[in-house]
């Protein structure tokens, strides 16, 4: 019976073929435009270390202005100062701490004929790369010890390992960074979570640091800085004025495996804003914040405004697709009425009437989903093309996107022949057939 | 009043449609919708479109930058940056270069508070600071319209983590009317205080020049300070004579790699290519606007003329009919555009109370601006326009139905 109503369907379909066609092109343009902006959403509101993202916090603590809140609506800032950042790490209260900052420096390959370049990178402690499960190509991070006794200790991304060795197992080799030599411990694989949710402050969707280093080193001034610092509280002039400041500009994590942990932390955190209340910081005590990776990311609004927006938009042009094609299956199905009516006098019933339009309504959409799928590709292409590198690995189709853009094409269409189906299953097949 | 109602059918036309009701309903709430998502696109797209459009205050077109990271151990860096200005200046072709910390419109610089009294827990004005020479003004290509420009006794060396602010600032009109109760003569002369206590006198004031982040509400703001930073990495500032950018930039950039072995010149950009990056976002999501409203309006008109047509193929017989009791050619077609005329109307209706439903939301939701009413009546002109722009064809086709059609058995 299957395959006899897709027949009849393919007949109807050609018989009119310019209302099939603008039925199949609307369908196409909403699930083509919808899937574009569902996809860069997805993929931003992904989660970056679903293994463990609930037991990452990121640590607030509100050592802002007395009397000017950091934010509007009173949340504590979103970096820490130096002191109590390397507090709450030098405590090591909680599983894995890391402190870290942004850092740039020029390398100096050892062949004098390559000119020495730039890297962007990371100054961090030890327990940052068991921390975020950062795979090793060789070798691994540091220890504890490395970072108390500021090691010249670097680990390299397997880009620039490739650059430096030309892919070869580096560890134990040194790399000439800022005027130093570095000993490579270990080489990262390709690794590039995105949101880039461990540093988000100068972009959320930033490729992966080429360089990591221990973050003591970075009271050694040997390179520089990179990422936000800002500044409530005028201070004295000098790097060791700075580090004692109240400049917020480096970030810290911690691991809290269970809420025990969690809840253990807090108090520790707002024990030591009450200490430091005493010595007149700390104007707020009770307003330090840990959240977990994906409260986080959702507190700092990764997914962009234009992005939501866009999606709300396509919903909406998906919508206008789908009455589109509600009115053409009602011209169509209505404009068959001789046919049903020949059909029911030669027994079909109502239920096979239903069964036979439904199949024909789910093949347009069928055919739409296809269409919109193409189109997806398309529109995400020009996405890459328009916004730049950055959206690269936030425009592309995955296998659940496909299921769920045939899925969507399929179910709209199915939905929207529902009442021209209705409609033409209530012919009466007398009237149709006295009027021949 | 009534008579030319009466002459124009639309009671007749009105009962037809009620024996259609959903085609109408489907029509009407698919103009509707597209007039929803049309106004907001549209006025987003403005919004956009202003604020690409406004003047950065500089020379965009002849100028450009280039960042110098020194690596080399023990290096002069005060003698080394002088040479550099030395000799960029005197390339030919290039009209004035000055050392800079950050760079217009690029997302990254300094910003400080200024308050008119000094004070720990007063609000100040919040504006970017812009770190030249004295030949700032020159190589911004930024114009000044009251005071002074820097004196090259003026310029301080500023060490790397140092706090202390020069005595003089030159700042752009819009800074000092937000200062200075809007009037920016007032400015001139006056002191003003800088990291809640240091004194710092307005001895200048420049047209406009916009802040590193052009998503900030207080972009034209800005403060030109006299001071050199002594550090390993430091910015250049270039500008040339017109037309000659792109010669110059690679030259430039040759001239300072070779010259010096302890350092790397990158980043050699031109303002052109760093308001594009600037706005890339913007200029996307505008195109992406645009092309959903053209096709949304073209799905639209294309459905409108879909069911015409269908409902035109059920009517011949009836269609016929008219023309044969003496109905012109042109009222048929006249029938069929005001039935149009009618649906769409209730589109556009309840479309613009959906297009300012959609305006409040956006407005809650992502803090965009009110709509202006003058958009959404563009919106449903345009709409109405097109609604019989696409009901014209299938119309016309109506009034080519032959009378003897009546005559005719059913097709």
């Amino acid at each position: 019976m299957f395959s006899y109503y897709l027949k009849l369907a393919y007949l109807s379909c050609k018989r009119t073929w310019g209302m099939t066609l603008l039925m199949v092109c609307a369908i196409g343009l909403g699930i083509g435009a919808s899937m574009t902006t569902i996809t860069v959403n997805y993929l931003m509101s992904a989660n970056p270390i679903p293994q463990k993202s609930e037991q990452l916090f990121f640590v607030q603590m509100d050592s802002w202005e007395p009397n000017n809140p950091y934010s509007d609506d009173g949340d504590a800032p979103e970096q820490v100062t130096y002191r109590d950042g390397t507090y709450l790490w030098q405590a090591q209260k909680a599983k894995r701490q890391s402190i870290q900052t942004g850092m740039s420096a020029v390398i100096e390959p050892a062949d004098k004929e390559v000119l020495p370049f730039m890297v962007q990178g990371r100054a961090n402690s030890a327990d940052f790369f068991p921390m975020f499960d950062v795979p090793f190509l060789y070798g691994s991070g540091w220890d504890h010890q490395a970072d108390l006794k500021k090691e010249r200790v670097i680990v390299i991304n397997a880009e620039l390992n490739e650059r430096l060795f030309g892919g070869k197992d580096s560890t134990g080799q040194t790399v000439r960074m800022a005027g130093e030599d570095y000993k490579v411990t270990g080489v990262i694989d390709r690794w590039n979570p995105k949101p880039k949710f461990y540093d988000i402050s100068t972009g959320a969707f930033n490729a992966v640091e080429e360089v990591f280093v221990p973050f003591s080193l970075i009271t050694e001034q040997k390179f520089s800085r990179s990422g936000n610092t800002n500044c409530w509280k005028p201070s004295e002039s000098g790097f060791q004025a700075f580090l004692d400041s109240e400049c917020i500009w480096l970030q810290l994590w911690v691991e809290l495996p269970t809420e025990q942990d969690k809840q253990d932390y807090l108090s520790f955190m707002n024990a030591y804003a009450k200490e430091q209340h005493q010595y007149g910081r700390f104007a707020r005590t009770d307003n330090n914040k840990l959240r977990d990776v994906m409260q986080w990311l959702e507190n700092q609004q990764v997914v962009s405004d234009d992005a939501s927006m866009m999606m709300a938009m396509s919903l909406m042009f998906l919508l206008v697709c789908l009455l589109n094609t509600v009115g053409l299956l009602l011209a169509k199905f209505l404009g068959k009425a001789s046919e049903i009516g020949v059909r029911q006098a030669l027994g079909a019933s109502r239920n096979d009437l239903f069964i036979q339009h439904l199949i024909e309504s789910g093949c347009i959409g069928l055919a739409g989903g296809l269409l919109g799928l193409v189109l997806a590709i398309l529109g995400l292409e020009a996405i890459k093309v328009m916004y730049g590198d950055w959206i690269r690995d936030l425009a592309q189709l995955d296998l659940s996107l496909v299921a769920m853009a045939i899925g969507l094409a399929i179910v709209s269409a199915l939905l929207a022949g529902l009442y021209p189906t209705w409609r033409a299953c209530q012919v009466q097949p007398s009237v149709q057939l006295k009027s021949q | 009043m009534l008579e030319l109602l009466a002459r124009l059918e639309l009671g007749l036309i009105f009962r037809a449609l009620m024996r259609n009701k959903i085609g109408a309903l489907l029509i009407a709430l698919q103009i509707a919708l597209t007039l929803t998502i049309m106004v907001n696109a549209i006025f987003m797209m403005q919004e956009r479109s202003q604020q690409m459009a406004r003047p950065s205050g500089l020379d965009e077109t002849n100028t450009f930058y280039l960042s110098n990271t020194i690596f080399a151990q023990n290096y002069n860096t005060q003698t080394a940056l002088q040479q550099d200005l030395q000799r960029i200046r005197q390339t030919p072709g290039v009209v004035a270069v000055t050392q800079i910390n950050a760079i217009p419109l690029s997302g990254g610089g300094w910003s400080m508070g200024l308050q008119t009294k000094p004070g720990d827990d007063l609000e100040g004005t919040g504006t970017a600071v812009y770190m030249v020479d004295e030949h700032g003004i020159e190589a911004l290509g930024v114009e000044l319209i009251a005071g002074e420009n820097f004196q090259s006794s003026d310029i301080v060396w500023r060490e790397v983590g140092s706090t202390k602010w020069p005595p003089k600032t030159i700042i752009t009109k819009a800074l000092a009317e937000a200062m200075f109760e809007g009037d920016w003569k007032k400015a001139l002369g006056k002191t003003v205080y800088i990291d809640n206590h240091q004194p710092v006198q307005i001895t200048g004031i420049i047209n406009g020049l916009q802040a590193p982040w052009n998503g900030w509400n207080g972009v034209e703001r800005s403060m030109l300070v006299p001071q050199q930073l002594d550090g390993k990495g430091s910015r250049y500032f270039i500008r040339t004579e017109a037309g000659r950018r792109d010669e110059l930039m690679p030259v430039i950039e040759k001239m300072l790699a070779d010259s010096d072995r302890g350092r790397i010149i990158r980043n050699v950009t031109s303002m052109q290519q760093t308001r594009d990056e600037s706005y890339q976002e913007h200029q996307a999501t505008n195109t992406i606007l645009l092309t959903v409203i053209i096709v949304l309006t073209l799905i639209t008109g294309f459905g409108i003329v879909g069911l015409a047509m269908f409902s035109i193929n059920r009517r011949t017989r009836q269609i016929g009919t008219r023309r044969a009791l003496g109905a012109s050619q042109w009222q048929v077609m006249r029938y069929f555009m005001l039935e149009n005329l009618l649906i769409s109307f209730a589109g556009v209706i309840l479309g613009a109370a959906g297009a300012v439903g959609l305006n409040i939301w956006l407005v809650a939701t992502f803090s965009m601006s009110p709509l202006s009413p003058v958009l959404l009546v563009i919106g449903v002109v345009a709409l109405l326009i097109v609604g019989q722009l696409a009901v014209s064809y299938p119309a016309l086709v109506a009034s080519k139905i032959s009378p003897a059609t009546a005559t005719r058995g059913r097709a």
